[in-house]
């Protein structure tokens, strides 16, 4: 088993979960390089406080977060349903807060 | 405002970044990975979807560990803020006895929370304990073994005497920052003591108080240790708190995939609680001034 390479089995990585996480590494990615190209600054949305695109995406991947819980517990999987309202939801974070 | 920030200093943080990847990324996205999966060990895998979710988000067990949790981070904020503030309000601001306060205030921040959890075990225990063969010779029958009411006052006791501490220096520090100028001009105004609190000595204190807040409620959120060493989550699992149940699940019963589900659900709740008090704190003396050049 331990041949000297790099022993990554007790990762137990799927492909799902893989997709979610590049998913996640290509979105900061993205909006790192958008930074660096167009930089903004920070604005104050319906919140009452400034906030960067950076909090944005923060609230967006959080607020997602819950609402595929809550999807989850009311109607059970699959989560499609969940991921759209997280869609409209992120849209809805950047376009006001 | 209109001046885009620059963020190339970011770079110089990179050793930490890689740092935090390797002590709390890399493990988050294990957790992620067996949350969705069921293993019997031996790095043997079977994929179970959402069921580890579906199963946590319905079960009794959580939502008692969840209100468990939240009802005792309230009661242990509901005391120790106004008590912290109390204590701080008394503690003299010069002379030779403020080192004394000082270094009495911080005697129990300095004890490793077993030890906390043994001296408590140890002080409440019916048969040898100075507090619970007291209590029992006084006739109140006080069991913590037995009695979850007991247990919980217990426990909460045992956190109110040991971080009330951090509030109170923490508000103090605050206290202190005061001129004796506005004490004056309050004298002068022959304001009433509940006036100077209200008006000088309280906005004075609200960051420190914020952040004595946002740490006794993370801590209390995760509070772990004490309440093991004292009542081992029992009596039943009266003071079986949120991470308490995490372990007995993760540990106890090896059902790792459930507990990676609960241990998810429990970081999503902290992340959010740490976003909301971190919000809090960064723009709570930020908009004050706003207002004031609008108005």
């Amino acid at each position: 088993m331990n041949d000297g390479s790099l022993n990554l089995d007790w990762m137990a990585w799927t492909w799902p979960t893989a997709v979610f996480f590049l998913t996640i590494f290509v979105i900061l990615a993205i909006m790192t390089l958008w930074a660096a190209l167009a930089p903004q600054p920070p604005r104050v949305g319906i919140l009452r406080f400034a906030t960067t695109p950076g909090d944005r995406l923060f609230v967006s991947l959080l607020g997602a977060a819950f609402i595929c819980l809550a999807w989850l517990a009311a109607f059970g999987p699959p989560l499609w349903g969940g991921l759209a309202v997280s869609l409209v939801y992120a849209a809805a974070v950047f376009r006001w807060v | 405002m209109d001046k885009p920030v620059n963020h190339r200093a970011w770079f110089m943080v990179m050793p930490v970044v890689i740092l935090v990847a390797f002590s709390a990324v890399i493990p988050l996205m294990t957790v992620v990975n067996y949350s969705i999966q069921d293993t019997f060990g031996n790095n043997q895998f079977f994929w179970a979807g959402l069921e580890w979710f579906e199963q946590i988000l319905s079960s009794e067990r959580f939502h008692n560990a969840l209100l468990r949790q939240f009802v005792f981070s309230f009661i242990i904020l509901a005391i120790e803020v106004p008590l912290g503030i109390l204590v701080a309000l008394s503690m003299p601001k010069r002379g030779w006895t403020v080192s004394l306060c000082l270094v009495v205030m911080a005697l129990p921040l300095l004890i490793p929370w077993n030890v906390v959890g043994t001296i408590w075990q140890i002080f409440g225990r019916v048969d040898i304990g100075l507090l619970g063969a007291a209590l029992n010779e006084l006739g109140i029958g006080y069991n913590y073994t037995q009695n979850w009411l007991d247990a919980w006052i217990t426990v909460i006791v045992m956190d109110v005497w040991h971080w009330t501490s951090l509030v109170a220096l923490l508000c103090y520090a605050g206290l202190v920052s005061i001129p004796e100028a506005h004490y004056h001009a309050a004298r002068i105004d022959s304001a009433s003591r509940w006036k100077v609190f209200r008006y000088i000595e309280l906005p004075k204190m609200n960051r420190v108080l914020l952040i004595a807040i946002l740490l006794r409620f993370m801590d209390s959120f995760m509070i772990y240790t004490e309440p093991f060493v004292v009542t081992g989550g029992g009596p039943g699992n009266s003071t079986t708190f949120f991470s308490i149940d995490l372990v007995k699940m993760a540990i106890g019963q090896f059902d790792l995939g459930p507990a990676a589900a609960f241990s998810l659900i429990y970081f999503l709740i902290i992340l959010l609680l740490s976003w909301v008090f971190y919000t809090v704190m960064t723009n709570v003396g930020v908009e004050l001034p706003r207002r004031e050049k609008e108005s």
